[in-house]
C-alpha cells in the first residue's frame, strides 16, 4: 500500500516575481508503507523543497499529496496533526534545541500533541533508546552534550513524535566516520524495529547504499528515477550526467563489468563485491 | 626547507588550571617541511583543531615548543608573524567572513597589516583569481555557495600572503561540488604557488591526494606516512574506527581470501587495474 | 519570508548617485533632513520634495523599490499625520465630538506626513546606493575627530559592518529554526498575546545560543587574519571627494538659498 503519493506536485518559489524558480515540476512519486527510500540529487535539485512539502510546511503551487490516501491540504488547518504524522528531522537538527533539559527538550513534540505526561515520559524513553541516547544524558542541559549526542537529542526529538512517515535530511552531515556509522545504524534499527517509512535524503551515496531500499533520484526539480537501489547504482554513467556520482565500491565492479568481466551489476557493499570477486576466481582457477 | 614547522613534545589542554583536565594533545612531534602537502586525519576529539589552533599561535602549549620558520611561538609579540606566515582556515565559511562584499571581505586580512591601498587592491585581485572567485569579487558572501564562500575565506587568508595554509576541516559543512571546488584550490594553491598545506579531514578520499598522511588518536600520533603506506594499515585504523577508502578495503579482504599481495590500490582505477590483471 | 526587507538593502548600480563619495552622500542626507525640518511653507516643501525626487530618479533604482520600502512605514506616517490633523489650533472647519479639524491641523498633518516619507526615500536612496561597508567606512572617517573625546569610533563602525553582514544569515537561521519547530508542532500562528510570545521562546533560545557561537568562531577567524583593532590598519578603499561631489554640494547649496529665500518671503503655514 501507498503511504505517500504525489499528484502532478509542483512549487514555484516567488511566483509572479523576476526571481520565479520552479523548484519542483509535476511529481509523481508513490511511496510504499514501511519501506526505505534515499532521497539523491545536488544541491538545488528540490530536494529540501519536496520534503517539507510532504510534512505540510509549505503548501504546494499545484498537485496534491496523500497520505494514506487523504490530501494533506484537505483541511488546512488541521496541518500540524500532519506534520505529527510525517516527521521531519532537519540538517544540523541540534541547533533547535533550546529547553533546560534533553528530557524536556524531547518533550517538546508529544507535548504540542497534547499527550498526557505519562505518554511523554514513555515517548522519551523510547526515542532516547531509539536514537541511541544514554539515559542518564536526559537530565542533562542538551548544551552540554557533545556534537554527536547532541545530533541524537535533536532526532529523538522528532522520532519521540512518533510519526508514520520519518524524514530525514542529512542527518550524518559535519560527523565522523565513527559517529556517522553508528547513527546510520541506529536509523535502521529503528525503521526495522518500528517498521514505518522512512526517507533519508543525502550526499553519501556509500551511506544510501547501505540503508535504501529504493531511491529516488532529483534533478533539477524533477523526479528522474524511483527504483530499487542495485538498478539505480547500476545506471552510473546517467547518474554522473545529473552531476551525482555511486559509491566506489560500485563503480569498481561495473569498471570490471566493462572489461568483460562476467559479474553482477549494481554492487553496492565491499562484503559483497569480496564474495563476488572470490567467487569469481574461484570459478576460474 | 626541511623543518620549516616543528612542533617539538607538545602537550596541551584547556584551561591547564584544572589539574583534573585531560591532556588533547601529549607529548606529540612532527615536523612540516615547506611545499608540502599533509594530511591530517583522525576522529572528533582526537585532538586535530588544537593543533591547527597551535600552528598558528592561536593557541600556545603547555609543555614542549612549536616553531614556525624558527620563531618559537610562545615568544611574546611574535604571534603578529606567525599568523602572517601561517593562515588558518576554519570549518564553517560563514563564521568567517567579515565583510558584506567578496573583495571587501578578501582585503581584511592585508588591511590589518597596515599594507599600502594599491597593494592591498593587487593583492585582493591576485587572490580571487588563485581561488576562481574574481568575477564575484562585487557579490554579497551570503548569496554565494558554500564551496564559493569557503574559497573566499581562502582567499582572504591567501591575500596575506602566508607561506602555508593550515585548514580546519574546510569541507565538513559542503555538498559534493563544493567539496571538489575547494580541493581542488588547495591543490592548485600548493602546486602553483608552492605554498605549504596542512589539510585536517576526515574524509579518506581528500587524504589520499595528500603528500603525507599523519593519523592522530587521542593527541597522539598514532602513523603517518605515505597515503599508500597509511592506508595499507586498513587494520589499525579499523581499530580505531577510521574509514579506509573502499577500493583499499576491497583489496585487503580480498588478499585475506587468497588473492596475490601487492601494495593496496588507493582509488577506483588503480583497483580495477590491479584486479583486471589478477582475474584474467 | 523575512529575507524580502527592502530598506537598508544595498542594490548595486552605476548611477552618479552610486559614485558619490560616501562621505558625501552622508552629509547631503543629513543636510536633506535638516531642509526638510526647516521648511516652513508649501512652496519650500515642495521645493526640496521637488529636489530628492529627482535624485531618486538619478539613481535608476526602480521605484518600486522605493515604494516597497515606504510601504513598512506608511503605518507610522498615517498615525502621525491623523494625530496631527486632530491637534491644530484655531477656528474648527469640521467638528465630530470632541474631535475639530482645523486649518491648522490639515497643515500640520500635511507636513508631518510629507518630511517622514522623505525622510524615508532620502534614507532609502542612501542604503540603496551604498555598500554597507562603504557607508560604515564612510562613518568611521567622519567621526574620526570624535576621537579626541575618546569614542571608540573604529570598534562602533566595525561592529556595524559586522552587524551587516549577520544580518541576512541570521534571517535566514531565523526562518530555518521556525520551520524545524514547527515541524516538532509548535504552533506560532494562534492563541492570544502571551501565548504567541511563549510560542516564540523555542525559536529565539536557539537563535541567541546560534549568534553567541557565529561570535565567538568570528573572532578567532578575525585573530587569525591579523586583526588587532583600528590602529595600524590600512584601507583598500580610497575615497575621494570628486568633481560630482562638488556639483552635489552646489546642488544642496541652491536649494537651501531657496529653501531660505521662501521661509524669508513667503508666510509661514506651520508654527
Amino acid at each position: 500500500m501507498n503511504i505517500i503519493e504525489t499528484e502532478n506536485l509542483s512549487f514555484v518559489y516567488g511566483q509572479g516575481t523576476p526571481f520565479e524558480k520552479t523548484a519542483n515540476d509535476r511529481l509523481n512519486i508513490q511511496i510504499k508503507e514501511g519501506e526505505f527510500v534515499g532521497i539523491i540529487g545536488h544541491t538545488g535539485s528540490g530536494k529540501s523543497t519536496l520534503v517539507q512539502m510532504l510534512n505540510g510546511l509549505i503548501r504546494p503551487t499545484s498537485g496534491t499529496i496523500r497520505l494514506e490516501g487523504t490530501d494533506i491540504w484537505q483541511s488546512p488547518k488541521e496541518i500540524r496533526k500532519i506534520r505529527f504524522k510525517v516527521g521531519l528531522v532537519f540538517q544540523y537538527p541540534e541547533y533547535q534545541l533550546f529547553e533546560e533539559t534533553v528530557e524536556k527538550d524531547i518533550a517538546y513534540g508529544p507535548r504540542n500533541m497534547g499527550l498526557s505526561e505519562g505518554d511523554i515520559r514513555e515517548r522519551v524513553i523510547s526515542a532516547a533508546r531509539f536514537s541511541g541516547l544514554r539515559s542518564e544524558l536526559l537530565s542533562k542541559s542538551p548544551f552540554d552534550l557533545s556534537g554527536g549526542e547532541k545530533r541524537r537529542a535533536a532526532i529523538a526529538g522528532v522520532i519521540a513524535m512518533d510519526p508514520d512517515v520519518l524524514i530525514l535530511d542529512e542527518p550524518t552531515a559535519g560527523l565522523d566516520p565513527a559517529g556517522r556509522d553508528v547513527l546510520l545504524a541506529q536509523i535502521s534499527q529503528y525503521h526495522k524495529e518500528r517498521k514505518n517509512t522512512v526517507l533519508l535524503v543525502s550526499h553519501s551515496m556509500e551511506d544510501i547504499a547501505k540503508t535504501a531500499d529504493r531511491i529516488l533520484v532529483m534533478n533539477k526539480g524533477r523526479a528522474e528515477m524511483l527504483e530499487d537501489t542495485r538498478t539505480v547504482f547500476s545506471r552510473g554513467e546517467e547518474l554522473e550526467r545529473m552531476g551525482l556520482r555511486v559509491p566506489q565500491i560500485t563503480k569498481i565492479m561495473s569498471g570490471l563489468q566493462k572489461r568483460g568481466f562476467d559479474i553482477p551489476s549494481g554492487i553496492l557493499t565491499v562484503e559483497q563485491a569480496a564474495s563476488v570477486l572470490a567467487a569469481y576466481r574461484g570459478r576460474s582457477l | 626547507m626541511k623543518d620549516f614547522i616543528k612542533v617539538e613534545n607538545v602537550s596541551f589542554r584547556y584551561d591547564s588550571n584544572d589539574n583534573a583536565n585531560k591532556y588533547v594533545l601529549n607529548d606529540i612531534s612532527l615536523n612540516i617541511n615547506k611545499g608540502e602537502f599533509v594530511a591530517l586525519l583522525g576522529h572528533n576529539g582526537c585532538g586535530k583543531s588544537t593543533m591547527a589552533k597551535l600552528l598558528n599561535a592561536m593557541l600556545l602549549p603547555e609543555k614542549g615548543k612549536v616553531f614556525v620558520n624558527g620563531l618559537d611561538t610562545s615568544e611574546p609579540d611574535v604571534s603578529y608573524d606567525v599568523r602572517k606566515t601561517v593562515g588558518l582556515v576554519l570549518q564553517n565559511p560563514d563564521n568567517q567572513l567579515v565583510a558584506s562584499i567578496v573583495e571587501e571581505d578578501v582585503a581584511f586580512g592585508p588591511e590589518n597589516l597596515g599594507i599600502e591601498p594599491d597593494e592591498i587592491r593587487r593583492r585582493v585581485d591576485e587572490a580571487l583569481k588563485a581561488v576562481d572567485m574574481y568575477e564575484y569579487r562585487a557579490h554579497a558572501p551570503y548569496k554565494l555557495s558554500g564551496g564559493q564562500k569557503q574559497r573566499v575565506a581562502i582567499a582572504g587568508i591567501i591575500a596575506m600572503q602566508p607561506q602555508c595554509l593550515v585548514l580546519d576541516e574546510p569541507t565538513a559543512m559542503l555538498d559534493p561540488k563544493g567539496r571538489d571546488e575547494v580541493m581542488a584550490t588547495i591543490k592548485k594553491l600548493n602546486r602553483e604557488k608552492g605554498i605549504t598545506i596542512v589539510l585536517i579531514t576526515h574524509y579518506m578520499d581528500e587524504a589520499v591526494q595528500a603528500d603525507r598522511v599523519i593519523v592522530m588518536d587521542s593527541g597522539k600520533i598514532l602513523t603517518q606516512g605515505s597515503p599508500r603506506e597509511v592506508f595499507s594499515e586498513v587494520e589499525l585504523l579499523k581499530r580505531h574506527r577510521l574509514d579506509v577508502p573502499q577500493a583499499t578495503e576491497l583489496m585487503y579482504r580480498l588478499v585475506g581470501m587468497g588473492f596475490p599481495a601487492e601494495s593496496l590500490p588507493l582509488d577506483e582505477d588503480e583497483c580495477i587495474d590491479r584486479l583486471s590483471k589478477i582475474l584474467k | 519570508m523575512l529575507k524580502d526587507v527592502t530598506l537598508g538593502q544595498f542594490l548595486p548600480g552605476v548611477s552618479p548617485i552610486h559614485r558619490l563619495d560616501p562621505r558625501a552622500k552622508i552629509l547631503f542626507l543629513i543636510a536633506l533632513i535638516v531642509f526638510i525640518f526647516i521648511t516652513s511653507n508649501y512652496i519650500s516643501l515642495a521645493l526640496v520634495a521637488a529636489f530628492i525626487v529627482a535624485l531618486v530618479f538619478m539613481t535608476r533604482i526602480p521605484v518600486k523599490m522605493y515604494l516597497k520600502s515606504m510601504k513598512m512605514i506608511l503605518f507610522i506616517v498615517l498615525f502621525t499625520g491623523i494625530i496631527n490633523l486632530f491637534y491644530g489650533r484655531g477656528e474648527p472647519l469640521v467638528k465630530i465630538g470632541f474631535l475639530q479639524i482645523t486649518e491648522a491641523g490639515i497643515n500640520n498633518a500635511v507636513f508631518v506626513s510629507v518630511r517622514i516619507a522623505v525622510l524615508i526615500l532620502a534614507s532609502s536612496m542612501l542604503t540603496f546606493t551604498t555598500s554597507p561597508t562603504d557607508l560604515t567606512d564612510a562613518l568611521e572617517r567622519l567621526l574620526k575627530p570624535l576621537t579626541v573625546f575618546h569614542i571608540k569610533v573604529h570598534e562602533i563602525a566595525m561592529m556595524m559592518t559586522i552587524a551587516l553582514r549577520f544580518v541576512p544569515t541570521l534571517l535566514e537561521e531565523t526562518d530555518k529554526i521556525m520551520s524545524a519547530q514547527k515541524a516538532r508542532g509548535a504552533d506560532m500562528e494562534s492563541g492570544n498575546l502571551i501565548k504567541r510570545i511563549k510560542a516564540l521562546i523555542p525559536v529565539l533560545i536557539p537563535l541567541f545560543v546560534s549568534a553567541f557561537r557565529r561570535a565567538e568562531e568570528l573572532a578567532t577567524a578575525m585573530e587569525c587574519r591579523c586583526y588587532q583593532g583600528g590602529s595600524g590598519r590600512t584601507r583598500m578603499k580610497r575615497l575621494h571627494f570628486g568633481k560630482a561631489d562638488l556639483y552635489g554640494l552646489a546642488a544642496c547649496l541652491l536649494v537651501l538659498c531657496g529653501v531660505i529665500i521662501c521661509n524669508i518671503f513667503l508666510p509661514a503655514t506651520v508654527r
